[in-house]
């Protein structure tokens, strides 16, 4: 899997990201500065790491969204390229116009910073097939600005599309009030686009990879990105 | 030219900060306050003296970056 992690002014969790990619896939991840004006050649993955690109100024992500780098992304998008947004990574493919909606202040005004549990609603597609579909998974969120909100409309083409692929829950499972960190809507802690190429979250499955971090439940993913991309070879 | 963007969130969206606000104004016991919106402002010096020119150069700045125009609104003032 050759992939391509962007790096902002202001990211840091790109060497989380290529070190999870890299364990993954066998495959070592070239490194994109947002400058480039090109994404190396035959890249089957983007990845838009965490982070605070611009020190989160004017809003988070905005000011990344609008890097030369990020026009390359959008055609690779739009030829059917797989784009992975993670925390900041989510926020900057929203503010790109890359996904819908927005990324709000935490209905707490708390960063929050712990292990959350994610239900997974779907196992087929690139994203989640390393899944099964209602399985509850373990992994870390570490934002202020985390809560998804759009308008109704949108919200309701992205349930009956399908398309809220992670969602906050209980230990058990349960899609409840508590286990909305955040208080997005509809409890959603990760989208895919229309056509399920680009996928947005805010937890953090590259920092649940290995034993040595105490859960691998981040692994699937990229497990399933793997899988996906060898079938479609 | 100073010129100024004024960058408010649409009604409905939910404003946790101006929230948070309202309610430490009312603990400081400032009469009269029914709810706070946050927005933002920017003073902005345009070259040249043309105010139309500069108008439509904001709207575009506001549209591409400014503002999030699934959140917010904008209103654009070329002041001299």
């Amino acid at each position: 899997m050759k992939s391509a992690v962007l790096v902002f002014p202001g990211i840091n969790r790109e060497r989380d990201m290529a070190r999870a990619l890299k364990l993954v896939s066998g495959d070592e991840p070239a490194m994109v500065w947002h400058a480039e004006t090109a994404l190396p050649r035959g890249t089957d993955l983007v990845v838009v790491p965490g982070g605070f690109s611009y020190g989160d100024y004017l809003r988070c992500g905005a000011i990344a969204a609008r890097a030369p780098v990020m026009d390359a992304v959008r055609d690779f998008a739009a030829g059917g390229g797989l784009v992975l947004g993670v925390c900041n990574g989510f926020q900057i493919l929203c503010e790109a116009g890359l996904l819908p909606g927005v990324l709000m202040r935490n209905a707490r005004l708390k960063f929050i910073c712990h292990d959350v549990h994610l239900r997974v609603e779907r196992s087929d597609t690139p994203f989640t097939r390393g899944y099964n579909a209602g399985q509850i998974i373990r992994v870390p969120v570490a934002h202020g600005e985390g809560n998804y909100e759009a308008d109704e409309e949108t919200l309701k083409r992205l349930e009956g599309e399908g398309r809220v692929l992670y969602r906050y829950c209980s230990a058990e499972g349960a899609v409840d009030e508590p286990s909305n960190i955040n208080g997005a809507a509809n409890s959603i802690a990760g989208i895919v686009s229309e056509r399920g190429n680009v996928l947005g979250m805010m937890p953090h499955p590259e920092n649940h990879v290995e034993d040595i971090m105490g859960c691998t439940d981040g692994r699937g993913l990229f497990a399933g990105l793997v899988a996906h991309l060898e079938r479609a070879a | 030219m100073k010129a100024r963007v004024t960058v408010t969130l649409k009604s409905g969206i939910l404003d946790p900060q101006g929230k948070a606000i309202e309610g430490a104004l009312k603990s400081l016991g400032v009469d009269g306050v029914a709810s706070v919106r946050q927005g933002k402002v920017f003073d902005i010096e345009m070259s040249g003296s043309d105010k139309a020119k500069a108008e439509a150069a904001l709207k575009a700045a506001a549209d591409k970056l400014l503002a999030n125009t699934v959140i917010e609104n904008y209103r654009v003032e070329v002041l001299s």
